[in-house]
């Protein structure tokens, strides 16, 4: 069966959130007779709450309205069947993967405001990689934050990878420098560069951000190989911004959606997916080094609607 | 971006919709608070908030107050503007402190809100008023969160308790209140570990940490980009822990920051700092009204209303003033009164400016506005010369004969206007000397002499 099953942590996470979205959607189904206004608009309200977005719920709302009306449906039980679909045309039907083609390195930057989860991310990562039997090595590019550099270096220890740092206060420019020498020097497969955190509307960080970019670009041809945003799953509407100013200052790949074990859910996903096409990539579900997944577009909408 | 532009103004056209009718239906009014709910809910405001604020607005607009506006559209937005600000609470930028010290602050929320800079930064703000504060680092599960903690310490030269991590946070805390007492320091701020609602466990363990130190002020820090989930955060914290009130963290990007509302309404707690940057000053007290019209994300028509308003400048408002009580109100000054009216609405602000006017009269005196009239009459002075404007009496039979023709109305109908203009003159003047008695007894039973429906 699905993802819940086959993913027990997350199951138990998102049951919750599952249950109330599903269940909302489902009183709606069976307590309506007749499918008329008041419905598709009680329909775009429950998309609203789940982060979903005015924008996107409306689109969804509409494109099932001419699905009522192109396929004749009359029973309002089978439109749950209609708008899981369309959830999943939005998210995309193949599953994202993390581009490790690089050679003789792949070198990963994950990016994001403050406290989405960037370090315990990368320490996840790092530490799912090192399973795969990748070697895997850490840059500790958050040079501002108070101590930082030590929980990067923690995660480090956990996941039994080397983490190649500087001062605080540091050029994290320089920092990603030097780790990429480190990295070729010690013939790593795959450098992870964690940065501060940053609102995306301050321009100075972001063009600190670009300039990280730019050494990695210069020293391997095809650099940085994914980008990662991650994305506080509980954040709002914001986070569609986010997306987007980091995707220009940084060039996103990919999307890690982290605090998927709270309650907030991946609405937000949706609407990213279908406002600005950067793929979701992993989601993060715990505190746990074990807590990180592939994301699976299609499982995803699969579960969220069972 | 296409989600946050054009909003204000697929309002603004819903309104100009609204604009110009005879009289505003239920349908109407549907549409435009369709936008206002879209609105807040593009800014994070949680569902049932949303729900119940609209419902609020519906009855304030079916109370009449729009049918009578000249511009609906600005009056919609100046009302949902008003009702947020008052939804949001007075400014309650204080700390509560202990008659007995240490006063014990202990800062809880989800991960990654921002708990341990904004510990720092509310040592720093309660110690230039005067406390000596002693931060406490609770956090014991983030690995490096009490290093971070001790060097935010250091960086503001505040001394920060710390038992490591092998230890329970509630040993942590009841350590941190002894050592507060053994070494003179008034004030402690305890940081404690992010956690989700959801996690019974970690909330009990809150609840312990409450047990043991008794806590002055429990405040909840949050993430001002959080979405939906806001109101089910803050009404779990509240409800297991009982929370005094809010802290609004990352108020320096762009999010519209509805969870403040949502929190505000649920929780009925005030947001009493925000955080605005990541230096360790950068927190400062919330003010409610700038956050509505964040939420609402209108700044641009919020100050078209106010430059409107302006725009009847106070000037010209004493000069009018002058000239009611001595009733040397002109035809002229009521023409000119009349396009102000248009221009900014309502006819409250000549109303305005009659002296012992409350709000009772004025609701009164706008029930008896018929449009129609108003547009009428407005004919009728512009068929006017200057000179009869300023001197009516001037007004013999084939002058008025000109001007009923001019305005295409009855030449009875000039009659009855002007008729009307004296007595309501004479009334004006009359006013000024009813001020006081207005004021005491209520000042009922007006009746406008133009306008009438
Ligand atoms: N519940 C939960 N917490 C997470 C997850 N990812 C990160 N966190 C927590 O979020 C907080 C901030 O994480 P951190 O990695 O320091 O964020 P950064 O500032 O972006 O580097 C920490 O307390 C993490 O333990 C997740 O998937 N689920
Ligand atoms: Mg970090």
């Amino acid at each position: 069966m699905g993802f819940f099953s086959k993913l027990k942590d997350l199951k138990e996470g998102l049951t919750k959130t599952r249950k109330q979205f599903v269940e909302k959607i489902e009183n709606l189904v069976s307590f309506t007779k007749q499918i008329d206004e008041d419905f598709f608009e009680e329909l775009e309200e429950i998309l609203i709450q789940g982060d979903v977005g005015v924008n996107t719920s409306m689109e969804l709302v509409e494109k099932l309205r001419a699905q009522v009306k192109a396929r004749k449906i009359e029973d309002p039980a089978e439109l749950k069947a209609v708008l899981k679909e369309l959830v999943r045309e939005i998210l995309g039907e193949e599953t994202e993967s993390l581009n490790l083609t690089g050679q003789p390195l792949s070198i990963f930057v994950v990016v994001g405001v403050n406290g989405v989860g960037k370090t315990t991310t990368i320490g996840k990562l790092a530490h799912k990689l090192k399973a795969e039997g990748k070697k895997v090595i850490l840059a500790a590019g958050d040079t501002f934050r108070a101590a930082a550099i030590d929980q990067l270096e923690i995660w480090g220890n956990r996941a039994g990878v080397d983490v190649i740092k500087h001062n605080e206060g540091a050029d994290p420019a320089a920092v990603a420098f030097d780790a990429v020498q480190a990295a070729r020097a010690r013939k790593a497969d795959c450098l992870i560069i964690d940065t501060a955190g940053r609102l995306h509307t301050k321009t100075n960080l972001m063009e600190e951000l670009k300039k990280v970019r730019r050494v990695i670009e210069r020293e391997i041809p095809g650099a940085p190989h994914e980008v990662l945003l991650v994305l506080d799953a509980t954040t709002g509407q914001n986070a569609v911004q986010q997306a987007k100013i980091f995707g220009q200052a940084a060039g996103v790949t990919g999307i890690a959606l982290t605090k998927l074990d709270g309650t907030a859910k991946g609405g937000v996903v949706i609407s990213i997916k279908a406002e600005l096409d950067v793929p979701v990539k992993l989601i993060g579900i715990g505190e746990g080094m074990e807590d990180l997944r592939l994301f699976d577009a299609r499982e995803y909408a699969e579960a969220l609607f069972e | 971006m296409a989600v946050f532009e054009g909003l204000a103004e697929k309002l603004q056209n819903t309104f100009k919709k609204l604009r110009g009718k005879g009289k505003l239906t239920e349908a109407d009014i549907k549409e435009a608070l369709r936008e206002v709910r879209l609105a807040l809910f593009e800014a994070d405001v949680s569902f049932k908030v949303v729900k119940s604020f609209e419902n609020k607005i519906k009855e304030r607009c079916m109370g009449r107050e729009i049918l009578e506006s000249l511009t609906p559209g600005q009056q919609v937005i100046k009302i949902v503007n008003d009702e947020l600000t008052e939804l949001m609470g007075g400014t309650q930028s204080k700390i509560t402190i202990a008659s007995k010290p240490p006063t014990v602050v202990m800062l809880v929320g989800l991960q990654g809100a921002g708990k341990t800079t904004t510990a720092g930064k509310l040592a720093n703000l309660l110690r230039k008023q005067g406390r000596r504060p002693l931060l406490v680092a609770g956090d014991v599960y983030r690995p490096a969160a009490i290093k971070q903690l001790q060097v935010l310490g250091q960086q503001l030269d505040i001394p920060v308790f710390s038992m490591g991590d092998g230890i329970s946070p509630v040993a942590i805390a009841k350590g941190a209140i002894e050592y507060a007492q053994s070494n003179g320091r008034d004030l402690v701020i305890i940081d404690t570990a992010g956690r989700l609602h959801i996690n019974e466990e970690l909330m009990d363990e809150l609840k312990n940490i409450k047990a043991e130190v008794k806590p002055h002020e429990i405040l909840l820090v949050v993430d001002a980009m959080t979405g939906q989930v806001a109101v089910e955060v803050a009404e779990t914290f509240n409800n297991q822990l009982g929370v005094d009130g809010v802290i609004l963290t990352k108020l320096d990007g762009d999010a519209r920051g509805g969870a403040a509302l949502s929190i505000k309404a649920i929780t009925g707690r005030p947001i009493k700092f925000a955080g605005m940057g990541e230096k360790l000053d950068a927190l400062e007290p919330f003010y409610p009204d700038r956050m509505a019209s964040r939420i609402l994300g209108m700044g641009d028509v919020l100050s078209l209303i106010e430059k409107a308003q302006a725009s009847f400048d106070a000037e010209q408002a004493q000069k009018l003033q002058t000239k009611l009580r001595n009733a040397e109100f002109t035809l002229e000054d009521f023409l000119d009164q009349m396009q102000q009216m248009k221009k900014m609405g309502p006819l409250e602000s000549i109303l305005e400016m009659l002296p012992g006017i409350g709000n009772k009269q004025m609701k009164e005196f706008k029930e008896q506005i018929d449009e129609k009239e108003i547009a009428r009459t407005e004919a009728i002075i512009k068929s006017m010369t200057p000179e009869e404007r300023r001197n009516p009496a001037i007004l013999n039979g084939s002058r008025k004969k000109r001007i009923a023709r001019g305005s295409g109305t009855k030449i009875q109908e000039v009659n009855r206007f002007l008729k009307q203009f004296e007595q309501t003159r004479a009334m004006m003047k009359q006013f000024a000397g009813m001020e006081k008695k207005m004021k005491k007894t209520g000042g009922k039973g007006f009746k406008l002499p133009f306008f009438g429906k």
